[in-house]
């Protein structure tokens, strides 16, 4: 496998001006004549869809939701980054790429994270253009606010909804083109291979979930916005239907898989309740800008939170990191939350929380100008738990969140298949070891408007339109290999469901490859989740048939994957002896601290497939910074 | 807890001319309900045992389970997304019910949502819609600073409350008319309030109204059935923002280029 990040030459704010006159154009007549298939219909997939039927490409966009507007990217709660300086604290693109390749611990790649920087300006120019109602001030303005990792007020947002609002804006635009017929929409469609011929990706395999029905579509080019794999542990904040199925299924076919074992642990979500939890609800980060989290100061005090005075409170993250306060980081929040319920000061029944007290900025700001802030958080807190959070802290606890890993991209974000182009969370490239707050948007946004608009183009360039039809051999036997799982799974008639293996790989992954991590447990999950998988394929149990509408299996086929990705997952986490970011192996720590290890995992581990029960190779991309200094990150 | 469920089974699709198929209710008792639990889970416990004793789960829609994402909706007792006001589905907690309740769950009826399965509904239709206008016709580029044109905040908030939409159904599954007039309302209202979704306002007002007709919505009798259901609480004035709006552009002459064409883009 071969990794060429194809990384423009020159200073660093010249690279994408260079790429960009580099790239050789399609001309407007000859667009048309191109077909691109997006998968996936979130804040990547449908600003691409739409940008790319906007300069005339045809367009056929697949999701596996009933319309493309309920992708998980409209769950995001708490705001989008860009650096436009308007309140005037200092703020740059400079500093918001110097802040995003910190907060990743060093280990993204500087020229992508600083094209992210610069286009995020873009991003909500384009964002108004469309009608997204963001926050403003009396004066007509745009408001701000900060957000965890950054010290200055660069966070635009809508209420507690950004995400909803920013993908509502490119679903309209995405809708507006199917209406004028330039996008051609598969809902209900879930992508379960990919076709290469010669190879290059020339199409995918899909499965009709209403009627069952297996078939191939035919393009020039697949670009893959299908999300991330934060539902391997089964609970995580991650919608139901959230899977690594695409981009699994496209790291068999060749494409290499970076980092999978970069997962992102949110500090502040709805503790679990009970053994009934289906998912876990997300608090936003924003919270922090005016809760501030504390537990007791001695272990076990189970007093009601309003009868412990504030000398015998621990606010810990404003003692451990005074610069950054309760706006540190999620990775360092995380932990240290996990570090006080590790010595027994953890509130609530089973110890496992921390409090979010929102009492000094409600007496300070009044509780309406909290409830403007944060309504629909509140609302939502206290009808999932039946508590009030305005006269009571909320509880938190920290959960899977985003996964930073995911499918190797070059600076074009084309995968190590070339016409598979990969953006937004499925891709590994911005984040490094762990994602700053409000970054995600950015990211889907900047690669679905302004960079895959430009790169496809340059690889289409170079590709003959409509060379390669469905009656190619390749296509019909991709379409076999997909109806034959299909069948393979609703033969087996076992006694376990679905839902079971998936809760016992969840258990297996969150204890043994979750928030901290070691050689022994890493081991030990290695071998148990074989044993797992190779249960599943012989006891699982999948009713109905294929004809119709089946949730359990679509489930069964996603499950399967997770089985398989699972356990590249925690070899990626064990061959990576170092701690950086959201990935944290206790035997390479200070006190709680990560302690990277620069001289010998100073890159991005890529994983190629070698075939069923083979064990996957291990490539390097070395990363070099060039303009941010390597040092230790601290926010103390 | 315990329950008595009365669950729509249907294994087929409705079409115009067998609208219930083989859909009727079944009846399941379940035991050991935690209050905590949400509807949806409570419905997953359900589905598990059902695997267990080899009969096919019950299909619901679902997906974010946190209120936003618009998939789950299911009629409950009677109201869409049962008996707590401003509540999806995902987010009804069986604390909301009495221990040895009987609940009846059945999924939205309308004729522009056919049944797909069970508690499943085609709502392409709300899809349909917007294609045909719901949005400004700006395309991916380089538009001037966002804080170029202020937009006074009461205008933004009023926008951003027609925004929080979610596309669910609830209202349309609410009204005796099965009008969609609250969701078509909303959107109509989100772009009038700011000064980018102006300048197409009467071509918007008028081709959102077509398509809805188009659809086999019905109308609006000033019933507010749809806002008490609505889980955003989108205010009924939004009906009457999008009455205005239609009126208004019915007023002014449609310009002979776009008559009938649709999609204007």
């Amino acid at each position: 496998m071969k990794l060429d990040a194809k990384i423009p030459s020159g200073p660093i704010q010249d690279k994408w001006d260079t790429r960009r006159f580099d790239l050789k154009l399609v001309n407007p007549a000859n667009k048309r004549k191109y077909k691109v298939l997006v998968v996936g219909s979130g804040l990547a997939g449908a600003s691409a869809a739409a940008s790319l039927a906007e300069l005339g490409y045809q367009v056929e966009c697949f999701c596996f939701q009933d319309s493309p507007r309920r992708a998980h990217s409209i769950a995001a709660q708490g705001g989008i980054n860009a650096a436009k300086n308007y309140r005037n604290d200092g703020d740059s693109v400079w500093r918001l790429f110097y802040d995003t390749v910190k907060g990743g611990d060093f280990r993204a790649r500087e020229a992508n994270v600083y094209r992210l920087a610069q286009l995020s300006v873009n991003i909500i120019d384009q964002a108004v253009a469309q009608g997204v109602p963001f926050a403003r001030e009396y004066g007509g303005l745009l408001d701000n606010r900060s957000f965890g990792g950054a010290q200055v007020s660069r966070t635009f947002y809508a209420r507690g909804q950004t995400g909803q609002q920013l993908l509502l804006g490119a679903y309209a635009s995405l809708s507006r083109q199917i209406g004028l017929g330039a996008v051609k929409m598969f809902p209900r469609t879930e992508m379960l291979d990919v076709v290469l011929v010669d190879g290059h990706a020339k199409g995918i395999v899909v499965r009709d979930l209403v009627t069952g029905e297996v078939r191939s579509h035919a393009g020039d080019a697949v670009v893959l916005a299908t999300g991330g794999y934060g539902n391997v542990f089964y609970l995580s904040t991650n919608a139901k239907g959230c899977n690594v199925t695409a981009t699994w299924r496209a790291h068999k076919r060749g494409a290499g898989f970076a980092n999978p074992c970069y997962t992102q642990i949110h500090p502040t979500c709805i503790p679990v309740s009970g053994d009934h939890q289906s998912k876990l609800t997300l608090m936003s980060e924003s919270l922090r800008n005016d809760g501030r989290v504390w537990v007791p100061k001695a272990a076990g005090d189970k007093r009601q939170p309003s009868e412990i005075p504030d000398d015998e409170r621990d606010y810990y993250l404003e003692r451990k990191y005074p610069s950054f306060g309760n706006l540190a980081p999620r990775d360092i929040a995380s932990r240290a939350a996990m570090q006080v319920c590790d010595e027994g000061r953890g509130i609530g029944e089973t110890g496992l929380g921390v409090f979010l007290d929102f009492r000094d900025s409600i007496k300070r700001l009044g509780k309406d100008a909290i409830a403007a802030r944060y309504g629909n958080l509140f609302h939502m807190y206290a009808k999932i738990t039946a508590e009030d959070p305005y006269s009571r802290p909320m509880r938190i606890f920290p959960a899977v969140h985003y996964t930073m890993g995911g499918l190797w991209v070059d600076y074009d974000l084309q995968s190590t298949i070339p016409g598979l182009f990969v953006l937004g969370e499925a891709n590994f490239s911005d984040h490094g070891a762990n994602r700053l707050g409000a970054s995600a948007l950015m990211q889907g946004l900047a690669d679905g408007y302004f960079v895959i608009p430009y790169t496809v183009g340059g690889y289409l360039a170079g590709q003959k339109a409509g060379s390669v039809g469905s009656d190619r051999p390749e296509f019909a036997s991709t379409v076999a290999g997909v109806q034959e799982m299909t069948r393979k799974l609703l033969s087996i008639q076992g006694k376990r469901t679905v839902d079971d293996f998936h809760k016992a790989l969840g258990k297996i992954m969150w204890g043994k490859c979750g928030m901290a991590r070691n050689e022994a447990g890493l081991q030990q999950a290695l071998q148990e989740i074989p044993v797992l998988r190779e249960e599943f394929w012989r006891d699982v149990r999948v009713l109905g048939s294929n004809e119709s509408l089946n949730q359990s299996l679509e489930k069964a086929g996603r499950v399967a994957d997770f089985l398989e990705f699972g356990e590249l997952m925690c070899r990626d986490a064990l061959e990576r002896r170092e701690s950086c970011g959201g990935h944290f192996r206790e035997e390479w720590q200070d006190e709680g601290e990560a302690r990277r290890d620069d001289e010998n995992f100073c890159h991005a581990a890529v994983w190629e497939y070698q075939g069923e029960g083979k064990a996957p190779v291990r490539h390097e991309e070395p990363l070099a910074f060039e303009n941010v200094h390597l040092a230790v990150r601290s926010y103390k | 807890m315990k329950v008595t469920l009365h669950i729509w089974r249907q294994s087929r699709q409705s079409t115009k001319g067998d609208f219930a198929q083989d859909g009727r209710m079944v009846r399941y008792e379940l035991d050991h309900v935690s209050a905590d639990m949400s509807f949806l889970e409570m419905l997953d416990v359900l589905n598990e045992q059902l695997i267990h004793k080899g009969e096919e789960p019950v299909a619901f829609d679902h997906d974010c389970r946190e209120g936003i994402c618009g998939s789950c909706g299911v009629v409950i007792d009677g109201v869409p997304h049962g008996p707590e006001r401003g509540t999806t589905t995902c987010q009804l907690h069986m604390r909301s019910f009495k221990d040895g309740a009987e609940i009846w769950v059945e999924p939205w009826r309308a004729a522009a949502f056919p049944v797909v399965r069970d508690l499943v509904v085609d709502r392409s239709s709300f899809d349909r819609v917007v294609q045909k206008g719901a949005f400004i016709s700006v395309g991916t580029g380089a538009p001037q600073d966002a804080n170029a044109i202020p937009v006074p905040k009461h205008d933004a908030d009023r926008a951003f409350d027609a925004a929080t939409c979610i596309g669910c159904g609830a209202c349309v599954a609410a009204c005796k008319n099965a009008s969609a007039m609250l969701f078509v309302g909303a959107k109509v209202s989100h772009f009038m309030h700011l000064p980018q979704g102006r300048v197409e306002r009467e071509q918007r007002a008028r081709d959102l109204v077509a398509a809805m007709d188009r659809e086999g919505f019905g109308n609006c009798t000033n019933q507010y059935e749809c806002e008490a259901a609505c889980p955003k609480e989108i205010p009924v004035r939004v009906i009457a923002e999008m009455n205005r709006e239609f009126v208004r552009a019915k007023a002014v002459e449609e310009p002979a280029s776009d008559k009938g064409t649709g999609g204007h883009g």
